[in-house]
């Protein structure tokens, strides 16, 4: 036990030694910090939104919208495809999240059929389909597979993650952390952001922008009702005061993507805040058609299913550009601008869960988070000083040792601390002392029972290795729990837990049984205070 | 030089003498803690009962009934306003609504946060924590199975570790601590919240931690003097290992100390859990751990290997014991 040659001694001092300069560049100071070579800036520590300052935002997506939005898409594809095919269609219907519509003429219905076989893919291995066909008669139904709509979420829950990847930095030289996290949800995290009410406007905003025809035929009993005649509909317009809505009609002149830029700008002729958009081709073309055959009548700038601004075509648009009003303020148009830019959501998303921490309250909490781990370090160091002895020396440079390695070992990870990770920290410098103690107890009960000191002490070490490792199991069972069930913080405080378990057993096992074989090989010791 | 000696070198403190105070004592704080919390509950946070929780920082000490008055003139239910520190850092707790939605609950937040720069110019707002219904269910639902598996987990690896009667006492010890932590959040009415259940988990590890330590000798012990009573023994390991229960114990209990004297007050619930935690954990690794398993039968025949040979050696062992103490 006490056998060290000399290998192993280099070996131990070794990784002991570049343990701790693993942390070195986590607790210089950012000013030094800032000069060292970018490889060794990035063996780093990262801290946890607590302390740093920042914004965590939990996002579920509407998965209702994805199944709804195929669906309308289905049903607008059906259409244009069986008035290509001169294929009579009536009963269409989306209930019951299935589309179904009736071939007038039977001796069409295999044509139909056919082509409504032929949509979609399949999905994943097998030879699941995402849409299911049947026909009952001449009536057809088409539902869409969970297997189809599990790979439509997916795949927009993706978009929506590059989406507010673009949103947010417009915003600017934050370091966004975007996440999916289970099927429909994604963790944004923004260290340093003061006030998260900007972004979760920019976030929450769907930023569907449509231009539609207004439908001036519809009168107002029906308006009132909300029954739209065939190829309309009925939106709350937002300019027209409280409960206004405004028909228009179902097919978009100019969709979102067909959007090349927006920008923030001011109305030359009265100065208010006004979001400038620039079309695409595609676009530009298609709203110079649209302009020069309705000059004089009004159409609908539609946002997230609301009427902004519903103005009249003066003129044939032909620029390719357009400017839209509504009660803007600079930031609120600036928002809209971003959230044109980076194209729309594809899903709804709210926000389900908020913490945000100042960058004040984060330095307090570091700052009176270092002095209580120095204190406690200190305190636990001199009450093992008094208690062992000599012995506590060594048990005292595994301490400091351990400190150093844990901040070492986090930093080789880049793991994350929090807040209660410096508890985690604090506790750990206690309960690393077990090991010592542990050992210290048993070379005691040795001299008592009369052996000589260095039998006693080797002896020591052999009987309490195994209290040691099951000890420290439990403490590993419980941390590994804590970091597969918890959130954020918690994690961080469990990855303290876990590092501070297998360095403190590292350093009192391996690293001060080194150190008192060293000492004891040198001095002979015949008798020992302990 | 004199070493401190929190514990005397030799002891022979007769443990068992005081198991009925022991029994008494667990029960007393047992029953207390479940009464505590049948009657007050646990006051539990934004994390698992949804709402809002926002730290504000003053820069002069707010007139808490003026606040009060402003905020709740705002239509957000009851809000709960307290210290939290000192009388310059108020934390402000709204619950959630009955089947609120999530723009009801962020549009809530902003409005407080606005009436909070209104009238008090100057105010930092230094934290907003806002939770669903939804969400708070999911992480209540995931903190009782992390402590369900931390303790069942545990609780096996001491049965596999040792014998049933080990991972029993273990379980046991385990529930009594837990059950007399949590009666304390319930008596102190101190938020319930993530920093809680991590504080519940540490003390889960750490319990038993020690409770291992002990049975380890408990076993060493077993094998070693086979002709002893299993109470006699029972104490012997307890004394045999006190010194290092109380010193290592000791040192966590100074480095929590610390933490709960000068640490950050955010953390507060975490560190003051740990804190009782851990004196509630020495003192059942000294009772309840160990006497537990005298009515579970562990006795000198538990860690002996199960073949006719040994079992005959044993026998022969025995009777000579028997002899020996007849002489």
């Amino acid at each position: 036990m006490l056998n060290f040659p000399r290998w192993k001694v280099w070996g131990i001092s070794l990784i002991c030694a570049l343990a701790v300069l693993l942390g070195v560049p986590s607790l210089l100071p950012p000013s030094v910090d800032a000069h060292l070579p970018a490889w060794a800036q990035r063996i780093h520590i990262n801290l946890g939104l607590d302390l740093a300052g920042g914004s965590h935002l939990l996002l579920e997506a509407e998965t209702g919208d994805v199944a709804r939005q195929r669906l309308e898409a289905m049903e607008e594809l059906m259409r244009t495809e069986m008035r290509r095919s001169r294929v009579g269609v009536a009963e269409v219907s989306t209930a019951g999240g299935q589309l179904s519509f009736l071939v007038r003429d039977p001796a069409q219905l295999d044509t139909a059929l056919i082509w409504a076989r032929g949509q979609g893919q399949t999905v994943g291995i097998g030879a699941q389909r995402d849409w299911e066909v049947d026909n009952e008669g001449n009536r057809i139904t088409m539902r869409q597979t969970q297997g189809g709509l599990d790979l439509a979420i997916d795949q927009a829950m993706a978009v929506a993650r590059e989406v507010i990847d673009r949103r947010i930095n417009a915003l600017g030289t934050l370091e966004p952390t975007i996440i999916r996290q289970g099927t429909s949800r994604i963790v944004v995290q923004v260290p340093g952001l003061q006030d998260p009410e900007a972004l979760k406007a920019l976030i929450g905003r769907t930023a569907r922008l449509e231009f539609k025809l207004v439908d001036s035929t519809v009168t107002p009993e029906q308006l009132q009702s909300g029954r739209a005649p065939v190829g309309s509909q009925i939106l709350p317009y937002a300019e027209g005061g409280q409960g206004a809505r405004i028909a228009v009609q179902r097919r978009s002149i100019i969709t979102g993507d067909m959007i090349a830029d927006a920008q923030q700008a001011f109305d030359p002729t009265d100065g208010t805040p006004v979001v400038t958009i620039r079309f695409d081709s595609n676009g530009s073309h298609r709203f110079a058609r649209v302009t020069q055959e309705n000059v004089n009548k009004p159409f609908a700038i539609i946002l997230d299913n609301v009427v902004i601004s519903a103005p009249n075509i003066q003129e044939p648009i032909m620029g390719g550009s357009a400017q839209i009003r509504g009660s803007f303020t600079v930031d609120s148009a600036n928002q809209l601008a971003i959230s044109l830019r980076s194209g729309r959501l594809p899903v709804e998303l709210n926000v389900v869960e908020e913490r945000t921490v100042g960058p004040e309250l984060g330095a307090d909490s570091i700052r009176l988070g270092i002095i209580a781990s120095i204190a406690a370090a200190l305190v636990v160091m001199i009450f093992i000083l008094v208690t062992y002895g000599p012995f506590g020396l060594f048990a005292n440079a595994a301490l400091v040792l351990n400190g150093l390695m844990i901040v070492g070992v986090m930093a080789f990870f880049n793991a994350t601390l929090t807040l209660p990770g410096i508890a985690g920290f604090v506790l750990t410098l206690g309960a690393a002392v077990d090991a010592n103690v542990i050992i210290n107890e048993r070379i005691r009960e040795e001299l008592r029972r009369g052996r000589k000191v260095i039998d006693a002490i080797e002896n020591g070490w052999k009987e309490a290795s195994t209290a040691i490792l099951d000890a420290n199991i439990t403490n590993t069972i419980a941390g590994a729990l804590m970091f597969y069930f918890g959130s954020g913080p918690i994690r961080g405080f469990a990855v303290v837990l876990v590092i501070g378990i297998i360095t403190s057993a590292f350093t009192a096992i391996t690293v001060a049984r080194m150190m008192v074989a060293i000492w004891a090989r040198r001095t002979r010791p015949k008798a020992l205070v302990l | 030089m004199r070493l401190l000696k929190l514990v005397p070198d030799n002891t022979n403190i007769d443990f068992l003498r005081w198991r009925m105070f022991a029994i008494l004592f667990s029960l007393a704080l047992l029953s207390a803690s479940v009464f505590f919390l049948a009657t007050r509950g646990l006051n539990l946070g934004v994390d698992f009962s949804g709402g809002q929780m926002i730290h504000v920082a003053f820069q002069q000490p707010p007139q808490l009934d003026e606040l009060r008055e402003r905020i709740a003139g705002i239509d957000v239910g009851e809000p709960t306003i307290q210290e939290f520190g000192s009388p310059r850092e108020i934390s402000i707790r709204i619950p959630r609504a009955e089947d609120e939605t999530v723009e009801q609950a962020n549009a809530i937040a902003t409005r407080v946060r606005a009436a909070i720069t209104e009238h008090y110019p100057g105010a930092r707002i230094d934290s907003v924590e806002t939770v669903t219904g939804k969400i708070s269910e999911e992480l209540a639902w995931d903190g009782g199975l992390s402590l369900l598996f931390a303790m069942l987990g545990v609780a096996a690896y001491i049965w596999i570790r040792f014998e049933w009667q080990f991972g029993i006492g273990g379980l046991v010890s385990l529930i009594h601590d837990f059950t007399i932590v949590l009666g304390f959040y319930s008596v102190t009415q101190i938020d319930f919240s993530l920093n809680a259940i991590a504080a519940l988990l540490t003390l889960i590890g750490y319990s038993l931690n020690d409770t291992v330590v002990v049975y380890d000798r408990i076993r060493e012990n077993l094998r070693k003097y086979r002709k002893m009573e299993i109470e006699p023994l029972l104490n012997l390991s307890v004394n045999e290992t006190l010194s290092r229960t109380i010193n290592t114990n000791t040192a966590v209990l100074l480095a929590i100390t610390a933490l709960l004297i000068l640490g950050p007050d955010v953390i507060y619930d975490l560190t003051i859990g740990i804190f009782v935690g851990v004196i509630i954990g020495t003192y059942s690794s000294i009772y309840v751990a160990r006497f537990l398993l005298v009515p579970f039968g562990v006795g000198p025949d538990s860690f002996v290997p199960k073949d006719p040979v040994s079992r005959a050696e044993r026998g022969a062992g025995r009777n000579e014991g028997f002899d020996g103490a007849q002489v």
